[in-house]
């Protein structure tokens, strides 16, 4: 009964969805209130149903339903409670189903947040949403329907891949999820903006209330994604430039963009079309991403069960719903054409580098991500596009980009003035230069143009943002007067400098050495002794472990005891590395256990990885940034007056 | 092993991992130098059967015979480039992570500069069609 | 303005591209011997140690040499294709057994039949690096000067014996 319920209320959320979008659009078009005033209900009514359908599905986990032929693959008796939960999204009808979720979940907060929305605009937007749930929920009735039935039952499951019974990756897909779908906000917001013919300052302040929110999510979730490979999958790698990490990371870049853009257009009423199109683009590329993961076009460590059919639907869907935006997008674009003039050195020319900065990195990765189907297309001799590729033009961007970066924070709106600029930033750049050269000579004895210039640009970011809290301290200034947008932009430039930090002194200084240990008998790397003391097998609740036991000395004094495991899955009999970390904010200590060589003797990966938790650490100080922006006042959802918005910009531009 | 198992993909997640392939290579070679080299050449190539690992992460058979092949040329006193001319003989362009220049792989290398040169045309223009006066918008 | 339209036509180009690559198996590889010389090798035989096989055995023929191992799910699906090609005898086939025991490759011939004129035994697999094998099973064809004319990658079926094989050798 409880997965008929379950089904039944995806078909009730797919009528609502239909009743937001008719409602909605011939509502606002005609200007009929009684239909309007049906479209936030049926938002509500949506996320309710979208509840009850998600919960029979955790309830089907949970009580071992193996009737239902989702459960019967994705989960087993023997797994543990928290990952039966974690199960419902482990595989791709659950997930589809989990998307549908915070879908309607986002449509249910712009609904009840849009009291100082008009209602013709507050229609058009979740009329929009509406469009996208309907996209999905038929994706899910017709071809993945999660409370299929397997007849007869299975007498036990088949268990959850290994791979995901780990709380990084349990809680990895709901926040990226939140991030990837909380893009199609802005997307609403842009076609709205679009039907309605305006674009205004009121308008970009509401898209960058929900656009910084999404972002704070998939900033999240792409760190937990690569602090998971870090540890899981054992051999040390955060990044691999591969095509579903590609997919989660290009939304994030044209989302970082957005957010830039949407602030001149606040501000100054500038780059109107622009921002539109970037509202469009960066839930563009989440669609893109679902087609990429789900359709088995590109050839992926990660990825769903690639079926044809399921990837011809997203593609449709796909294609109806951008082709239609940037339809309508080159239809109306013209209008928001703004006439306004800026100087060379201002904050407007400093966004603007950002964003081009930012396309174009978003553009290099799509090309480096579609190549090979390009090439496949034109029947050209298959390459490889790798990390090696993508790092080599990459790399090059982010640092000019941080370059500016540590320039641009000090720029003020319509007009600065060079020489405070200079005044202003001449200590920064001379220290980050001094230390960039000797820091790492100093401390790793060898240097590279990489390693300074990463070392350097990092730094300028860093000594740059606290340039201007530092300034107000010595001028006796209350640092909390200070409004929460620049601290929260501040704070999140500082994250940025963190994780590239982070990647040049894991890139540059890891050292890693794959050896054979016999019980005590000592090997030393990175100056770290390494002795294997004992070896036994452990059982785990549903896996048994091969299990060693590594004490890690320096200069004698004991550091660490390490027990890294290969374990197997009983279900499905899958081996897996179960690496063991000693975490250090200046070092990781990285030990993967490989296979038997005879004679006592076994495998290792042993790794000393210095900065590694900076990349992780950055991305969290980001969203952190993120976050205290949002807390502006001028972000709440109160309406405010005209006299506390203009006391607001003025302390920003301060 | 390697199996080919035609359509039958493993089930995974957004960042999940198709084949664990983590491989430890715990044989080396005396020479630090020639060490190295092996490690640097073994990242640079691709496994072709767990795809979208280089040969030195991935644990799949194939791997190991790779990276075996590599060690003999390596002893044997080839350059790294005719190592790499090795592999590319046998496997083609496919198999090394950084494909080389040449005019099937132009459009690969060249299309980046040219979102470049779009990149810097386009902040031009923005800031040619704004630029002068201190005019209010609003 | 054109210039707003430019993002649609971008957007439709990488439709195409995206709707091209659904269908299409992203993870074969075209082989770059095709056209060049077979790789010389000199092997022993199957279960017979004194005997070697070389390529030079088959100077002047056509054959086709296809690569095996007993651990091969996909290979159990193609030994009947195998013996019906054995039976028609239009083109030897030369087996290259491929990362394998000696004992479980002959128990896999005896029980399920002998399809090849003879079976090369390459346990290490440096020969099969040498003809850039990257899975079993695949199947090159030879011609009578040595060269590789074909190869397919994955199970033989009836239908590709008879286009991609027999049709070339017609030629």
């Amino acid at each position: 009964m409880i997965p008929e319920l379950g089904h039944f209320s995806l078909f009730l959320c797919l009528m609502l969805a239909l009743t937001q979008i008719v409602c909605g659009y011939a509502g606002a078009h005609t200007g009929r209130s009684t239909w309007m005033a049906a479209v936030k209900p049926a938002a509500v009514g949506q996320f309710v149903f979208a509840v009850i359908s998600f919960a029979c599905l955790v309830y089907a986990f949970l009580n071992d339903d193996f009737t239902v032929q989702y459960v019967a693959s994705n989960s087993n008796t023997a797994l543990p409670e928290m990952y039966k939960v974690a199960a419902v999204w482990g595989g791709h009808e659950g997930s589809l189903l989990l998307w549908i979720l915070i879908q309607s979940a986002w449509s249910f907060a712009v609904a009840s947040a849009s009291r100082d929305l008009p209602d013709r605009f507050a229609s058009r937007v979740i009329a929009t949403l509406g469009l996208v749930s309907a996209g999905f929920l038929l994706f899910i009735l017709f071809t993945s329907n999660p409370f299929a039935r397997l007849m007869p039952a299975a007498f036990n499951g088949r268990d959850l891949n290994p791979l995901l019974q780990d709380f990084g990756l349990a809680i990895h897909p709901p926040i990226l999820y939140l991030g990837y779908v909380g893009f199609s906000v802005a997307f609403a917001f842009a076609i709205a903006a679009m039907l309605s013919g305006d674009v205004h300052a009121q308008w970009a302040r509401w898209t960058r209330r929900w656009t910084t929110l999404a972002w704070l999510f998939l900033t999240i979730g792409i760190a937990l994604g690569s602090w998971w490979a870090y540890y899981e999958l054992g051999w040390g790698g955060w990044w691999f430039w591969d095509a579903v990490e590609n997919a989660s990371f290009m939304p994030w870049l044209v989302g970082t963009a957005l957010i830039h853009s949407l602030a001149v257009t606040d501000k100054r009423g500038l780059f109107k079309s622009w921002t539109l199109l970037l509202s469009i683009l960066a839930f563009s590329l989440s669609l893109l991403g679902t087609f990429l993961v789900r359709s088995g076009v590109l050839v992926s460590v990660h990825a769903f069960a690639s079926d044809p059919e399921r990837g011809r639907f997203i593609l449709i869907f796909l294609g109806f719903m951008v082709g239609g935006a940037l339809l309508l997008y080159s239809l109306t674009a013209r209008k928001f054409v703004a006439q306004g003039k800026m100087q060379l050195v201002s904050r407007e020319t400093a966004l603007l580098v950002n964003n081009v900065l930012l396309v174009c990195a978003t553009f290099v990765v799509l090309f480096g991500t579609l190549y090979p189907l390009i090439n496949d297309a034109l029947n050209m001799p298959k390459v490889s596009v790798g990390a090696q590729w993508f790092n080599t033009f990459f790399v090059p961007i982010t640092l000019v980009l941080m370059v500016f970066l540590g320039v641009g924070m000090h720029t003020i709106w319509r007009q600065s003035n060079v020489a405070s600029l200079k005044n202003r930033l001449k200590w920064p750049l001379l220290v980050s230069a001094v230390i960039a050269v000797a820091f790492p000579l100093l401390v790793y004895q060898r240097s590279g143009v990489l390693i300074v210039l990463g070392t350097f640009t990092a730094l300028w970011v860093v000594l740059s943002s606290l340039t201007e809290p530092w300034l107000r301290y010595r001028r006796g200034l209350s640092l909390r007067s200070m409004p929460r947008t620049q601290v929260g932009m501040l704070v999140a430039h500082v994250g940025v400098a963190l994780t590239v930090l982070g990647v040049t002194y894991t890139s540059a200084y890891s050292t890693q050495r794959d050896v054979a240990l016999q019980i005590d008998a000592p090997v030393s790397i990175g100056g770290y002794e390494f002795t294997l003391t004992a070896f036994e097998r452990v059982n785990g609740p549903n896996y048994v472990a091969d299990q060693a036991s590594i004490s890690v000395t320096r200069n004698g004094k004991p550091v660490t005891e390490l027990t890294p495991q290969k374990r197997t899955y009983l279900v499905q009999t899958m081996p897996m590395t179960e690496s063991a970390i000693h975490p250090r904010l200046q070092r990781d200590i990285y030990v993967a256990l490989g296979e038997p060589l005879g004679e006592g003797a076994y495998s290792f990966r042993l790794q000393i990885k210095p900065l590694v938790r900076f990349i992780w650490l950055g991305a969290l100080v980001m969203a952190l940034g993120g976050f205290l922006t949002l807390t502006d006042r001028r972000y709440r959802a109160v309406p405010e007056s005209k006299a506390s918005r203009e006391a607001a910009s003025a302390g920003l531009a301060s | 092993m390697i199996k080919r198992l035609p359509l039958i993909y493993v089930v995974l997640w957004a960042l999940g991992s198709g084949q664990v392939c983590m491989a430890i290579d715990s044989e080396s070679l005396q020479d630090p130098v020639l060490q190295t080299r092996y490690t640097h050449i073994i990242a640079e190539l691709r496994c072709l059967v767990c795809q979208n690992q280089s040969i030195q992460d991935s644990d799949a058979q194939l791997a190991k015979d790779l990276r075996r092949q590599v060690r003999k040329l390596l002893r044997e006193g080839k350059s790294d480039n005719e190592i790499l001319d090795f592999m590319v003989a046998r496997y083609g362009d496919f198999v090394r992570y950084r494909p080389p220049l040449k005019s099937s792989t132009l459009v690969l290398w060249l299309g980046p500069v040219l979102i470049a040169i779009l990149g810097v045309f386009m902040l031009i223009g923005t800031l040619r069609r704004h630029l002068g006066g201190a005019d209010e918008v609003e | 303005m054109i210039k707003f339209a430019i993002p649609l036509v971008i957007a439709v180009v990488l439709f195409l591209f995206l709707a091209s690559g659904l269908g299409r198996d992203s993870r074969e590889i075209p082989s770059p011997l095709i056209g060049k010389p077979a790789p010389e090798f000199t092997l022993p035989a199957l279960a017979e140690p004194q005997r070697t096989v070389a390529l030079s055995d088959f100077a002047g023929q056509v054959f086709a040499f296809n690569i095996w191992g007993s651990w091969c799910v996909a290979c159990r699906d193609e030994h009947e294709v195998l013996l019906r090609i054995r039976r028609d005898n239009q083109i030897p086939l030369i087996g290259l057994n491929w990362k394998d025991t000696e004992a479980e490759a002959t128990r896999w011939l005896r029980t399920l039949g002998d399809p090849y004129v003879v079976t090369a035994f390459d346990p290490v697999g440096d020969v099969a690096i040498d003809w850039g094998v990257y899975g079993a099973p695949e199947t090159f064809l030879v011609s009578a000067d040595g060269m590789i004319l074909h190869k397919h990658i994955g199970p033989l079926t009836d239908d590709i014996w008879r286009d991609e094989f027999l049709a070339r050798v017609a030629q």
